[in-house]
C-alpha cells in the first residue's frame, strides 16, 4: 500500500458516499470530512519527504510503486513524487478544503455539485502522484471534463458559451498532448510509459523532438494560458462558480506549468534550449499583455483572469529560463499564484453572492458594509502585486534574479520587460481596491449587507495563512522544490 | 418463337427500372412501397429464371425466390403497418412532410 | 548586542496584535499599547546607540557589528537573501532618528487622531512603518532593504490612504504607490544587475574591498557605451529618487499630504523619505569608487530638485503643501551634499558627513514643523493659510515651537540647521563654486517661504473662525516642546566624531566665509519675508504676483508636472496602450478562436445537407453511385 495511493482513494470514497448520502448535511460532512482528510494526508506526505531527504535519500522521486493495469501496452500505474509534486499536492489540498467551504451555501442540486467537484479533484491528485504518461494524461482528462458541467451548470452569465469554449479549447490541447505523449513514447524507444525511464534512456532523436516538443508545449501551454491560447480563461472564469473557479485558476493552471516543465522540457531537452526563444517571447508577450489587459477591466473576475494570464506566463517564463533559480521560482509561483487567485475568487464570489454585481464601476465603499471580507481582498491585493512577507514577492523575486542570471543579452532584456509587470500590477491592483473597496457605498442597497459567515471565513483565513507562512518563511520550500527541480535543470543545461 | 431468358430478363428489368423510377419520383409512402416491391419481384424473377436455364438440376434460385415472397410479406405488413400509424399521426403520407425526427 | 532584535520585532508584534485583536480594544488601550511598545524601541534604540558610539574603534573606526542574521531565502550558492540586523554609524543614527520621531508621533496622535473611527487601525500601521522602517534602516543586504523599502511603501500608501472614504485620499495614496512602485522598479533591476555582476547582496561583502577585483573587472563591460556598474548604481538612484521623491518622480509627495498630519511628519518628512538618500549613504564606497559619474548626476538632481521645489513652495497656500515642498527642497539638499563628494577620505567627502547631519537634524525640525502644523490644523480645522492668520495670541506653544523650527530650517545660529546646512554648502563650495552659490540661493528662498508661512498662520489678518481656536493638549504639546529643544541643540553634536565617509573622526570647523554669507542671505530673506507678509495687507505679494502672472500660475500649478504624468498615464497608457490591448484580445484572438468554432459549425451547416432526411434523394445518389461505379468498372475492364 503506497501512501500516495491515498490521495485518489480518498476522492473515490468521497464520491461514493456523496453518492449515498440523503441530505444535505450529509453532503457536507462527507466534504468537509474527505477534504480534511486531504489537507492532513498532504501534511503528512510532506513531513515524510522532507524527513526521507533529511535520511539521504536521494532518489528523484520518493514513494515509488507500479502497477501494470494494462500490460500489452506498457500502462502502469506508476506512483511517485518528488519536491515539486508534494508541493503541488500541498496546493491542490488547501484549496481543495478552502474551496469546500467557500460553496459551503450553495443551494441549487449540491450533491450533484460535489460529485464533479470530487471527480475533478480526483484527476488533479492523480496528474500530480503519476510519473507515467498515459496515466497522467487520462488523470488530466478526468479532471477536464466535470468542468463542462460544472461551469455549464452551476456557473452564471454566459455559462453554456464559456463552458463550451473552456472545454473545447482544453480538450483541442489535449488532443496535441497526446499525439505529443504518443510521440515520446514511441520515438524514445522505451519499454513503459514512466518519465524516469524515457529520461535516462534518453535517444529520442532530435528531428522527433524538434516535432513533438511544440505539440507537447503548447498541449500543457493551452492549460498554462499561453499566449494566445489564453482567452478560454476570463471567460471560463467569470461564469465558473466560486469553487469551479478557485481550483480551476488554483490548481487546473498549474497542471499546465508542471506538464510542461515534467514532460516537454525534461523529456525533450534539446528541443527545448532549440526552441525554447519562440516561446519565452510568448510567455514574455502574456505577462506583458495580461497585465494591461487587467487595466481597463471593469469586472472583477475578468480583472483576475487577465492577472492569471500575467502571472502564470511568469511561471512558463520562468521554467524556459532553464536555470535551478528560476525554475524553483516558477514552482514557488505556482503556489503562490494558486493561493492567491483562489483567495481572490473566493473573495470575488461571496461579494457576488452579497452584491450580485461584479462590476468595479457600481461597486464602491465595500469597506464599510464588510470589513472582514475587504480587508481580505486588500491583503490579497497586495499579496497579488508583490508585497515582502506575501508569497507572490518570494516567487518572483527567484524568478527574476534567476532569469537574470542568464549570461546572454536576449534572457536579460526579456527578464527586464517581464519586470516591468510589476508596476502594472500595482497599477490595476490599486485601481481595483481604490474604486471598490474605498470609498462612499453608492448604492443604498448595500448597506444592509452583512459581513462574511464563520464558513466563509473559515475558507478565507486558511488561505490569507498560507500565502502569509509561504511569504514570511519561505526556506524550507524553496529548498525542497530547488532540490527537485536540479535533476531537471541539469538534463537540460547539459545538453 | 421460343421464349428465350433474354425476354424473361428484358422483363424483370422494366420491372426493376419501374420500380426505381417509383421509388425515387412518387412522394406517396404506398407508392414508394409498391416500387420496392417492384424491385423485389424484378429480383425474384432472374432467381427463377437462372435457376431455370443455368441451373436447371437444381432447386435453390426457386428457394430463393419463395424465401423472398416471405420476406417481402412480412416486411410489407411491417411497413404497411408503420406507414398506417405515421398517417395517424400526421395526417399525410407525402414523404417530404415526414421530417419531425430532423428538427 | 543580539537585544537589538526586539528593536525590530517589537513593533511587527504589536502590528499583528493591534491589527487582529485591535477592533475589539479600547481607542485608549490601543494607543498606549502602541506608544508603549514604541518607548521600549526607543529606550532600546538609544541603549544601542551609547553602547555602539562607547565601544573602542577599531583602527580608528567604529566597528560594523551583525548581531543577527539568519538565512531566509536563498537563490542560489552565492546569492541569498538574510535578514538581519546591521550597526554601523549610520545605521545607529538612523535608529535614534525613526525611534525618536516616531514616538513623539505615537504620543502626538493619542491627542491627535482621538475620537477618529479607526483609531487601532492607525496605531497598527504606524507599528507596521516603524518596523519596516527600522528593518530597512538595520538591513545587512541590500535585498533586505529592498524587502523593507517595500514595506514602507504599503505602509505610506496604507496611511496616506487612512481615510478610505475620501477619494482625495485614495487618488493619493494610490498615486504615492505607484509612483514609488515605478521607481522601486529601478532600484530592483539595478540590485538584479549589481548582484549578477558582484554575486552578492551583502553590505559588508560589497564594502569591505573583498569585492573589488570583481567589480573592478565589472566596470570595464558597457552597455549601450555606459559601463553596466553605472548603470546599477544609476538604476538604484532611481529608486531612491523616487522614495526620496527627487525630479521627476516627486509627484507623490505633495498629494501625500492626504494622510493624517502625524503620518506626514513621520513619513513624508522625517524618516521614510529620506530613504533614497540613506540608500546612496550606504552604497556611497560603491559610488565613490565605481560610478563617479552617477554621483554628479545625483547632484545636478538633487539640485534641480531643490530649486525648483522651494520655487513651488513659495506659492503654495496648503501649510501642508509648502512643507511637503519644503522637504522635497531639503532633501535635495541632502542628495547634493552626497553628490558633491569626491573621495572617500573626510576631506572629499566632507558631503556625507554633511548629508548624514543634515538628514539628522532636517528629520527633527522638518517633524516639529508638521507636527506644529497639525497642532494649527486641528484648532482651524483648515489647511488653508487663508483660514488662518493671528494665531499666535492663541496658541503660544505651538507659535514658539514653529518660529523655532523655521529658524532652524532657514539656517540661523545656534539653531541645528545652521549647522548642517552650513556643512552642506561648504562642500558644495568646494566641488564648484556654481553649485555653493545655487545652494546658497536656495537656503535664501527656503528662508523665505518658511518665514512666508510662519506669518501668514500666526501674524497678519485673523480669518473668522466657527470657534475661537484654542492650544492644543498636553499629548500634542509635549512632542512639540521635546523637538523644539532637540531642534535647539541638536546642531551642536559633534557629529563628525560618529560618523563621516571614511570612519575616521572628524572634528567639524565651521568655513567663516561660507558661514557669514549664509547667515546674511538667510536674514536678508527673512526681512524680505517680513515686510511682505507681517502686514494684514499683502501689497508687494499681490503685485508681484500679478507682475509675473506666468511664473506665478505655473508655479501654483507645481509646473504642470501633475498634468504631464496624467497625460502619460490616462492618455497613453490607459487610452492607448491599454483600450487597444484589450480590444484586440476581445476581438482579434479571441475572435480569431470564435472563428474557429463558428467556421467549423458553418462548414457542418454545408455538409449537413447532404443529411436531408429525403429517403428519395438518398436514393438518387445511391442509384447514381452505383451508375458510377459500374461505369467505372467497365471503363476499367
Amino acid at each position: 500500500m503506497n501512501l500516495l495511493l491515498l490521495f485518489v482513494l480518498i476522492p473515490i470514497l468521497m464520491i461514493f458516499c456523496l453518492w449515498i448520502s440523503r441530505n444535505i448535511n450529509q453532503v457536507r460532512g462527507v466534504m468537509v470530512a474527505g477534504s480534511t482528510a486531504l489537507l492532513i494526508l498532504s501534511g503528512v506526505l510532506t513531513y515524510l519527504y522532507l524527513g526521507a531527504r533529511a535520511d539521504g535519500d536521494t532518489a528523484e522521486m520518493l514513494f515509488r510503486s507500479d502497477w501494470t493495469w494494462y500490460s500489452s501496452l506498457n500502462i502502469k500505474l506508476s506512483l511517485g513524487v518528488d519536491g515539486i509534486s508534494v508541493a503541488m499536492l500541498l496546493l491542490s489540498s488547501v484549496i481543495v478544503f478552502t474551496g469546500t467551504f467557500a460553496s459551503w451555501k450553495l443551494k441549487d442540486q449540491t450533491k450533484d455539485f460535489f460529485l464533479w467537484f470530487c471527480l475533478l479533484s480526483l484527476g488533479v491528485f492523480g496528474f500530480f502522484i503519476t510519473i507515467d504518461l498515459f496515466t497522467m494524461f487520462m488523470f488530466y482528462e478526468i479532471a477536464l471534463i466535470p468542468m463542462y458541467l460544472l461551469i455549464g451548470h452551476w456557473g452564471s452569465g454566459r455559462k453554456e458559451y464559456s463552458a463550451m469554449k473552456l472545454t473545447l479549447m482544453l480538450m483541442g490541447a489535449s488532443a496535441l498532448l497526446l499525439a505529443g505523449i504518443l510521440g515520446i513514447y514511441f520515438s524514445s524507444g522505451a519499454t513503459t510509459m514512466n518519465i524516469l525511464e524515457i529520461a535516462q534512456l534518453h535517444n529520442i532523436p532530435m528531428n522527433a523532438q524538434l516535432l513533438f516538443f511544440p505539440l507537447t508545449f503548447v498541449g500543457f501551454g493551452v492549460l498554462g494560458a499561453l499566449f494566445p491560447f489564453h482567452t478560454w480563461s476570463p471567460d471560463g472564469h467569470a461564469s465558473a462558480p466560486t469553487a469551479v473557479s478557485m481550483l480551476h485558476a488554483g490548481v487546473l493552471m498549474k497542471l499546465g506549468g508542471y506538464g510542461c516543465f515534467r514532460i516537454a522540457m525534461y523529456l525533450m531537452p534539446e528541443a527545448a534550449n532549440e526552441l525554447g526563444w519562440i516561446f519565452l517571447i510568448l510567455t514574455t508577450i502574456s505577462v506583458v499583455y495580461g497585465a494591461y489587459s487587467a487595466i481597463v477591466q471593469t469586472d472583477l473576475k475578468y480583472i483576475n483572469a487577465y492577472s492569471s494570464v500575467s502571472h502564470c506566463g511568469l511561471v512558463l517564463f520562468a521554467i524556459l529560463m532553464t536555470n535551478q533559480t528560476a525554475t524553483t521560482g516558477a514552482v514557488i509561483q505556482m503556489l503562490s499564484h494558486g493561493l492567491m487567485t483562489a483567495l481572490f475568487f473566493a473573495l470575488i464570489g461571496m461579494i457576488y453572492g452579497r452584491t450580485h454585481t461584479r462590476d468595479i464601476r457600481e461597486l464602491a465603499g465595500l469597506m464599510k458594509v464588510m470589513p472582514f471580507l475587504s480587508v481580505c481582498y486588500v491583503i490579497a491585493g497586495l499579496a497579488n502585486l508583490g508585497l515582502p512577507g506575501f508569497s507572490g514577492f518570494v516567487a518572483e523575486m527567484t524568478i527574476f534574479v534567476g532569469s537574470f542570471e542568464h549570461v546572454d543579452l536576449f534572457h536579460r532584456v526579456i527578464t527586464i520587460i517581464a519586470t516591468s509587470s510589476i508596476v502594472i500590477t500595482a497599477v490595476y491592483i490599486l485601481r481595483l481596491v481604490g474604486r471598490s473597496i474605498y470609498g462612499e457605498v453608492k448604492n443604498p442597497e448595500f448597506l444592509k449587507l452583512k459581513d462574511a459567515t464563520w464558513d466563509e471565513r473559515v475558507s478565507v483565513i486558511v488561505l490569507v495563512i498560507s500565502i502569509a507562512a509561504l511569504g514570511i518563511l519561505p526556506l524550507w520550500m524553496n529548498n525542497m522544490i530547488g532540490d527537485s527541480v536540479l535533476p531537471i535543470v541539469n538534463t537540460l543545461v547539459s545538453r | 418463337m421460343e421464349i428465350q431468358v433474354e425476354h424473361y430478363l428484358i422483363i424483370s428489368t422494366i420491372m426493376l427500372c419501374a420500380g426505381i423510377y417509383g421509388f425515387l419520383v412518387r412522394k406517396n409512402t404506398l407508392a414508394m412501397l409498391i416500387s420496392v416491391e417492384l424491385i423485389l419481384n424484378a429480383a425474384d424473377i432472374n432467381f427463377a429464371v437462372f435457376n431455370k436455364f443455368l441451373f436447371p438440376n437444381q432447386l435453390e434460385g426457386h428457394f430463393f425466390t419463395l424465401f423472398a415472397i416471405g420476406i417481402v410479406a412480412a416486411e410489407t405488413a411491417v411497413a404497411i403497418a408503420i406507414i398506417i400509424n405515421i398517417y395517424r399521426n400526421i395526417q399525410t403520407l407525402n414523404v417530404d412532410k415526414m421530417d419531425k425526427l430532423k428538427h | 548586542m543580539e537585544y537589538t532584535l526586539i528593536i525590530l520585532l517589537l513593533p511587527a508584534i504589536m502590528f499583528l496584535f493591534l491589527g487582529l485583536a485591535g477592533h475589539k480594544l479600547k481607542h485608549k488601550v490601543a494607543g498606549l499599547f502602541g506608544t508603549i511598545s514604541l518607548g521600549l524601541v526607543t529606550c532600546l534604540s538609544y541603549f544601542t546607540a551609547w553602547e555602539y558610539f562607547t565601544s573602542p574603534r577599531v583602527n580608528g573606526v567604529f566597528e560594523k557589528i551583525i548581531p543577527f542574521n539568519f538565512e531566509w531565502l536563498s537563490f542560489s550558492e552565492a546569492l541569498h537573501v538574510d535578514i538581519g540586523i546591521l550597526l554601523d554609524p549610520i545605521s545607529v543614527m538612523m535608529l535614534i532618528v525613526i525611534s525618536t520621531v516616531s514616538l513623539m508621533v505615537h504620543i502626538y496622535s493619542l491627542g491627535y487622531m482621538h475620537g477618529e473611527k479607526g483609531f487601532q487601525r492607525y496605531y497598527a500601521f504606524l507599528s507596521l512603518f516603524t518596523f519596516s522602517m527600522l528593518g530597512l534602516v538595520v538591513a545587512t543586504n541590500i535585498f533586505q532593504t529592498y524587502i523593507f523599502w517595500e514595506l514602507v511603501g504599503v505602509s505610506s500608501y496604507l496611511l496616506i490612504g487612512f481615510y478610505y472614504t475620501k477619494p482625495s485620499a485614495i487618488a493619493a495614496s494610490k498615486k504615492a504607490f505607484i509612483v514609488t512602485r515605478f521607481a522601486d522598479l529601478g532600484f530592483l533591476i539595478g540590485i538584479l544587475v549589481l548582484s549578477f555582476y558582484s554575486q552578492t547582496f551583502s553590505f559588508v561583502e560589497l564594502m569591505n574591498g573583498s569585492s573589488d577585483a570583481i567589480l573592478t573587472g565589472a566596470a570595464t563591460q558597457t552597455f549601450l557605451g555606459i559601463g553596466v556598474l553605472s548603470w546599477a548604481l544609476g538604476l538604484m538612484f532611481i529608486g531612491a529618487a523616487g522614495k526620496s521623491a527627487m525630479f521627476p518622480l516627486h509627484i507623490w509627495l505633495p498629494d501625500a499630504m492626504e494622510g493624517p498630519t502625524p503620518v506626514s511628519a513621520l513619513i513624508h518628512a522625517a524618516t521614510m523619505v529620506v530613504a533614497g538618500v540613506y540608500l546612496v549613504a550606504r552604497m556611497f564606497y560603491l559610488y565613490i569608487g565605481f560610478a563617479p559619474g552617477v554621483l554628479e548626476i545625483i547632484a545636478i538632481v538633487g539640485a534641480f530638485t531643490s530649486l525648483f521645489s522651494a520655487i513651488i513652495a513659495c506659492v503654495q497656500t496648503d501649510i501642508k503643501r509648502v512643507l511637503a515642498f519644503s522637504t522635497i527642497s531639503q532633501i535635495g539638499f541632502m542628495m547634493v551634499a552626497l553628490g558633491v563628494c569626491t573621495g572617500m577620505d573626510s576631506h572629499e567627502g566632507l558631503g556625507y558627513m554633511a548629508s548624514m547631519f543634515h538628514l539628522f537634524t532636517h528629520a527633527m525640525f522638518k517633524a516639529l514643523l508638521f507636527l506644529g502644523a497639525g497642532s494649527i490644523i486641528h484648532a482651524v480645522h483648515s489647511n488653508e493659510m487663508k483660514d488662518m492668520g493671528g494665531l499666535r495670541k492663541f496658541m503660544p506653544i505651538t507659535h514658539i515651537t514653529f518660529l523655532i523650527a523655521c529658524l532652524a530650517i532657514a539656517g540661523i545660529p545656534p539653531f541645528s540647521g545652521f549647522f548642517s546646512k552650513d556643512e552642506i554648502l561648504a562642500a558644495a563650495f568646494k566641488f564648484n563654486p556654481a553649485m555653493g552659490w545655487t545652494m546658497t540661493v536656495i537656503a535664501g528662498l527656503t528662508a523665505f517661504y518658511m518665514f512666508r508661512l510662519y506669518f501668514n498662520i500666526f501674524w497678519g489678518k485673523e480669518a473668522k473662525h466657527h470657534h475661537t481656536p484654542h492650544e492644543s493638549p498636553l499629548t500634542i504639546t509635549i512632542p512639540l516642546i521635546i523637538l523644539a529643544i532637540v531642534t535647539i541643540f541638536g546642531g551642536f553634536i559633534p557629529f563628525g566624531h560618529f560618523i563621516t565617509s571614511d570612519g575616521l573622526l572628524y572634528n567639524i570647523h565651521l568655513d567663516p566665509q561660507v558661514a557669514i554669507t549664509s547667515v546674511v542671505v538667510a536674514v536678508l530673506s527673512i526681512a524680505i519675508a517680513t515686510i511682505f507678509y507681517k502686514n494684514k495687507e499683502q501689497k508687494i505679494p499681490a503685485m508681484l504676483g500679478e507682475k509675473l502672472s506666468g511664473l506665478h500660475k505655473a508655479a501654483t500649478k507645481k509646473f504642470y508636472i501633475d498634468e504631464v504624468y496624467q497625460f502619460i498615464t490616462h492618455r497613453i497608457i490607459f487610452a492607448c496602450i491599454s483600450t487597444p490591448i484589450a480590444w484586440f484580445d476581445r476581438h482579434i484572438v479571441d475572435g480569431f478562436m470564435n472563428l474557429m468554432a463558428s467556421s467549423t459549425q458553418s462548414l457542418s451547416y454545408s455538409i449537413r445537407k447532404f443529411q436531408s432526411g429525403h429517403v428519395q434523394q438518398y436514393a438518387f445518389v445511391f442509384l447514381l453511385g452505383i451508375i458510377f461505379i459500374i461505369g467505372l468498372i467497365l471503363l476499367v475492364i
